[in-house]
């Protein structure tokens, strides 16, 4: 799986769909036997941007949080997208779901294309593609029990009688590992986070979706219900042959998880590969930067000497860098990192780069920084 | 100091910091015996319940634990910063004075003087409104007798002391201005205003990206150690403490359950929660979709009253005795302090 040939080939020919096309849906919510070889999720040169205005709105700048980012994410698959504050991750899901659609820019979920569907078909298309957001606190309604939030893609998706859906709510609970007797009728105040949690995911998986997109939903988790939850996610995945889009800012927790490892870096993807390759041998210094700030739990190794952490912090996406947007913060910069923008390109098998000079590390050292081979 | 024969047994672990024998020099910070309870309605849930540990200048302490282990109510309690719901007992003596009961007045000259704090979060700790110049200068001006001019160019020196590029033109900037690592440095240079002796560190880069994280620890490391204060690092991050702490703290249910000098600490865990901590953090060697060493359950609740040691219903390891009997905190190796009945690592023929 993790070899997967025709992921995120922004530079190269792509060897599937035809991304020029008019972009005609095809039989919206099909989830008919699909081509083998047709990816789950086709993601194309998705942008999303956002104006903003001054006091007197007029336009005063545009916030290109999303610029030009392509994937693709196979049935049973988990792509772990991983970026910081600012680069554009949960923005990007969010135009997946297409809440709000892209500017520009192309979402095929099973061939079906999203961009533009009218607002029956996606509907019915989004059963398909469920989310789980980070505080499940403001994502479930307090004054709701447990059990009718559960219930309630259920109910508007009109799915069985009041008595079945009941079953299924048992059922759905049971499988996140909350006891139906006891917690069905609590409200989400009467639960930890943990529990919350795992209420959000019952939700998001009644009406058996293919593909769930988790944005840092463990994240704010304490480290052993964090744990828990990510054991339960590993163990629905295969129970129910779902594929992941996991988004995190913790590069760890998302190789933990993933297949493959997508980074983010100012609206940008900058680097897309199977996830130990990604450890191993990081191709892009921004992965390199953000490998070398996870502490690691063994006090034999010490930290980084002074000085050695990447300097600065993202600049503003309203007025990005030219060339390459890490080029700032990049220690191997040169001239043509400000004039060219490095395209996403394969370096190795499966494992695209966006780098004038990508990093070349020692397979033994996985998190030094060492000189750039010019190429 | 009961249960803290800590400083006096330990010379030999740190780094670089091998202490003659005889007299050891009187801790900065002691707590002994500490228990903080807040009382809602006919519940009484007991947040810190009978913390000891000692910091010793110019060293950083790691205080590790989850999400209600009492590692923040404790250290707010250092600072005076509890509720008036809160009912502290016990004793935390700073230069031998003890701070326990003192008038809030005595108090108010400690807190931000001698003893001061970073929280999680600076956008909530700075005032929006305010120039960060003028909010750095009222620190300083609060603590010492200094005139304006030279107080601007101590705040002028304090930003460049906590690496605020273009440190006078910023004076006049407003903390929306500037991003989350550099609103926490900002934090920093007006916890630093009065020449601490003391710094706790609340969760402080927990707010902030990877990246940054990265450099405020670095920066907090390099004070700590250019300025000889000692550092309180309050923390749910094992990686966090392995990397910068002379010693670590593992609190569980308001108690401590391990203490002991980082390296030691991690070569030798004692305490099964501390083991489930550290098999908890996903690391970057597992291979994809490893699954990790979870305990089940949650922690107590800690209204209820409970017998026997709090990790007990959770623990891979316990036993009857750990239902009935609390384990005493103690120090059982050199150095190395736990509360636990079946210790890892240690054969059962221990006493």
């Amino acid at each position: 799986m993790s070899g997967d040939p025709d992921m995120g080939n922004a530079g190269g020919a792509g060897g599937i769909g035809n991304t020029g096309g008019a972009g005609r849906p095809t039989a919206a919510g099909a989830d008919g036997p699909a081509a083998a070889d047709q990816p789950l999720l086709e993601v194309r040169d998705v942008v999303q941007e956002f104006t903003i205005r001054d006091l007197g709105g007029s336009k005063a700048g545009t916030v290109h949080a999303v610029s030009g980012v392509s994937f693709s994410l196979a049935a049973g698959e988990t792509l772990g997208l991983v970026g910081e504050t600012g680069s554009g991750k949960s923005t990007l899901a969010r135009a997946l779901l297409q809440a709000p659609p892209p500017r520009s820019g192309s979402v095929r979920l099973r061939g079906v294309e999203l961009v533009g569907l009218r607002r029956r078909r996606l509907t019915e298309a989004r059963r398909q593609m469920q989310m789980v957001f980070q505080d499940p606190f403001s994502s479930l309604d307090p004054t709701w029990r447990v059990g009718d939030l559960v219930a309630e893609p259920l109910v508007a998706f009109k799915v069985g009688t009041a008595a079945q859906r009941r079953g299924r709510v048992e059922e759905l609970l049971d499988r996140v590992g909350l006891d139906p007797a006891r917690y069905i009728d609590r409200r989400p105040r009467e639960l930890s986070g943990g529990q919350a949690q795992r209420v959000a995911i019952a939700r998001a998986l009644a009406l058996d979706p293919a593909l769930i997109i988790y944005d840092e939903a463990v994240s704010s988790l304490d480290v052993l219900i964090r744990a828990q939850v990510l054991n339960l996610l590993e163990r629905l995945r295969t129970e129910l042959d779902l594929a992941y889009l996991f988004i995190a800012h913790d590069l760890a927790l998302v190789k933990q998880v993933s297949d493959r490892v997508a980074v983010m870096y100012l609206g940008k993807l900058v680097e897309l590969g199977p996830a130990e390759a990604m450890y191993r041998r990081p191709l892009h210094p921004y992965t390199v930067a953000l490998l070398a700030s996870i502490p690691s739990p063994d006090p034999t190794i010490p930290p980084e000497p002074v000085g050695t952490a990447i300097q600065g912090e993202p600049p503003s996406p309203i007025d990005p860098p030219s060339g390459c947007r890490f080029r700032t913060r990049c220690p191997h910069a040169q001239d043509i990192c400000a004039a060219e923008e490095p395209l996403l390109r394969e370096l190795a098998d499966g494992h695209l780069a966006a780098c004038h000079f990508p990093v070349t590390t020692d397979e033994s050292a996985p998190a030094a920084a060492t000189e750039p081979a010019a190429s | 100091m009961s249960a803290n024969g800590f400083s006096a047994a330990r010379a030999d672990d740190m780094a670089g910091e091998a202490r003659p024998g005889g007299g050891p020099a009187a801790p900065l910070l002691a707590i002994d015996d500490l228990r903080v309870d807040f009382h809602q309605g006919r519940r009484v849930v007991r947040a810190v319940d009978g913390l000891g540990y000692e910091v010793r200048r110019a060293t950083t302490v790691a205080l590790i634990g989850e999400s209600g282990s009492g590692k923040t109510v404790s250290s707010r309690a250092i600072m005076g910063l509890l509720p008036s719901t809160a009912h502290v007992r016990g004793s935390i003596r700073f230069e031998g004075q003890e701070l326990v009961g003192l008038p809030d007045q005595k108090l108010r000259r400690l807190r931000g003087g001698e003893i001061a704090m970073v929280f999680q979060d600076p956008s909530r700790s700075l005032n929006p409104t305010m120039r960060i110049g003028a909010q750095i200068v009222e620190t300083i001006q609060m603590h010492g007798d200094m005139a304006r001019p030279a107080a601007l160019d101590r705040a002028v020196e304090l930003m460049e002391l906590v690496r605020l590029p273009a440190a006078r033109e910023r004076l006049r900037q407003y903390p929306h201005q500037l991003s989350g690592g550099m609103r926490q440095r900002v934090m920093i240079a007006i916890a630093l205003a009065a020449g601490p002796k003391l710094l706790i560190a609340d969760e402080a880069t927990t707010a902030l990206d990877v990246t940054t994280q990265a450099q405020i620890m670095e920066l907090l490391h390099d004070l700590q150690r250019r300025l000889g204060m000692a550092l309180i690092m309050i923390s749910h991050d094992l990686g966090l403490a392995a990397s910068f702490a002379d010693e670590v703290l593992v609190m569980y249910a308001g108690r401590a359950v391990e203490h002991a000098p980082t390296r030691k600490l991690f070569a030798e865990v004692r305490m099964p929660y501390t083991r489930a901590l550290l098999d908890a953090i996903p690391r970057l060697e597992n291979p994809p979709h490893a699954t990790l060493a979870a305990v089940p359950g949650q922690p107590p609740d800690l209204a209820a009253e409970h017998v026997g040691c709090p990790f007990a219903p959770r623990c891979p390891d316990a036993g009857d005795r750990c239902r009935t009997e609390a384990p005493p905190f103690a120090e059982q190796e050199p150095g190395h302090l736990w509360a636990c009945w079946h210790p890892c690592g240690v054969e059962a023929t221990a006493p």
